[in-house]
């Protein structure tokens, strides 16, 4: 810090902003390791039931999400309002549930796919029957680990 | 060019390319936790059609949701919030086993109890295609809800402590406890095979 000590003597010493970029750069690896990216682009609507008895999704490079409901408002008039199944990025159909589960299970640490978890987040409003199929076809894909994403509530209303 | 030192690289801007990153990835992050009702699949049926285990009806909560998202428990039509404490009842059972609206006891081996009487309780959920999911989520969540209930009750009265508790405690002894209020008061949570009308 040589550059410090040639300054002239007298007037308030300027603080020292040296280690500013260090603690910067400290907050920063933070959030570059604890951050994840959305990885999907959201194309259904979906608002998450409540329920009172939920655990906490721990794991979440085990956790493959399926979406279930209604297109986004955009997509409508192209798509229509009845409810879709998502995958990754795309609409799909109950037919490509199957190659989704291989899909990520190869992307998986063999040791890790019995953990592998498949989540529904599927919209309050959709009806059970497309919920059933997406359920029978992970039977089929022998993927039984379930979760259904719902929203912490404390009180369940009629 | 005779240089007296050389000049050094002013880092000023440095904190400011930083924050800017730093910036960035507060906006981007999300830190919400999912949450979400854990269930477990029945395997796949396989294809030669085996006898499904018969099953008395006293033993079998049945739960029924229509179209209208209307629930009938047992034959009688009831509220949501009504579903937690009837199952309940019907999980507890009567302690002596000899009611027979009530499901019967089997004599189980139970780490720490020993052999003691255990319900054959059975919950079954059957919905419709055009029952919401929101409904259907409710359902799940208060026969989840009532078996915890009573394992926690049950934990509370054997153990002194709830199944939290016995959770949080990483002991060989709390495992046991775990295991043996799981093994009193199973969670079965069946559901129908849907039936396909029409593919």
């Amino acid at each position: 810090m040589s550059k410090f000590k040639k300054k002239k003597s007298g007037g308030i010493p300027a603080v020292n902003t040296a280690a500013l970029p260090d603690i910067v750069f400290m907050l920063l690896f933070f959030f570059m390791v604890t951050t994840v990216m959305r990885e999907v682009t959201l194309k259904v609507k979906v608002v998450t039931p409540m329920a009172t008895e939920v655990n906490k999704l721990e794991r979440k490079s085990l956790v493959s999400y399926i979406y279930i409901g209604e297109p986004t408002d955009l997509l409508q008039a192209q798509f229509g309002t009845a409810d879709r199944i998502q995958l990754n990025d795309a609409f799909a159909t109950k037919k490509d549930i199957i190659p989704f589960v291989e899909g990520e299970r190869e992307q998986t640490d063999p040791a890790e796919v019995p953990l592998m978890t498949f989540s529904i987040k599927a919209d309050q409003k959709a009806e059970m029957g497309i919920v059933t199929d997406v359920k029978q076809e992970l039977r089929k894909a022998n993927a039984l680990k379930i979760n259904y994403s719902t929203k912490k509530t404390d009180k369940i209303v009629d | 060019m005779a240089r007296r030192e050389s000049p050094e690289i002013n880092a000023g801007s440095m904190a400011d390319i930083a924050f800017l990153l730093l910036i960035f990835f507060l906006v981007t992050t999300t830190m919400d936790v999912d949450t979400g009702l854990t269930r477990k699949l029945p395997p796949p049926i396989e294809e030669e059609l085996e006898e499904p285990p018969e099953v008395k009806e006293r033993n079998v909560f049945q739960v029924l949701v229509n179209a209208n998202d209307a629930l009938l428990v047992e034959g009688e039509l009831i509220l949501v919030s009504q579903l937690r404490e009837t199952a309940k009842e019907f999980i507890v059972g009567d302690k002596t086993f000899t009611d027979e609206s009530m499901p019967e006891g089997r004599a189980t081996d139970v780490p720490l109890l020993g052999k003691i009487m255990v319900s054959k309780q059975i919950v079954s959920l059957q919905n419709d295609r055009g029952t919401s999911y929101e409904m259907y989520i409710k359902v799940q969540n208060e026969l989840v809800g009532a078996y915890n209930e009573v394992r926690n009750e049950y934990a509370q009265q054997k153990f002194g402590k709830t199944m939290q508790e016995l959770e949080a405690e990483d002991s060989k002894l709390s495992e046991d406890q775990l295991k043996a209020v799981k093994k009193v008061y199973p969670q079965r949570i069946s559901e129908a095979e849907p039936k396909n009308a029409g593919e």
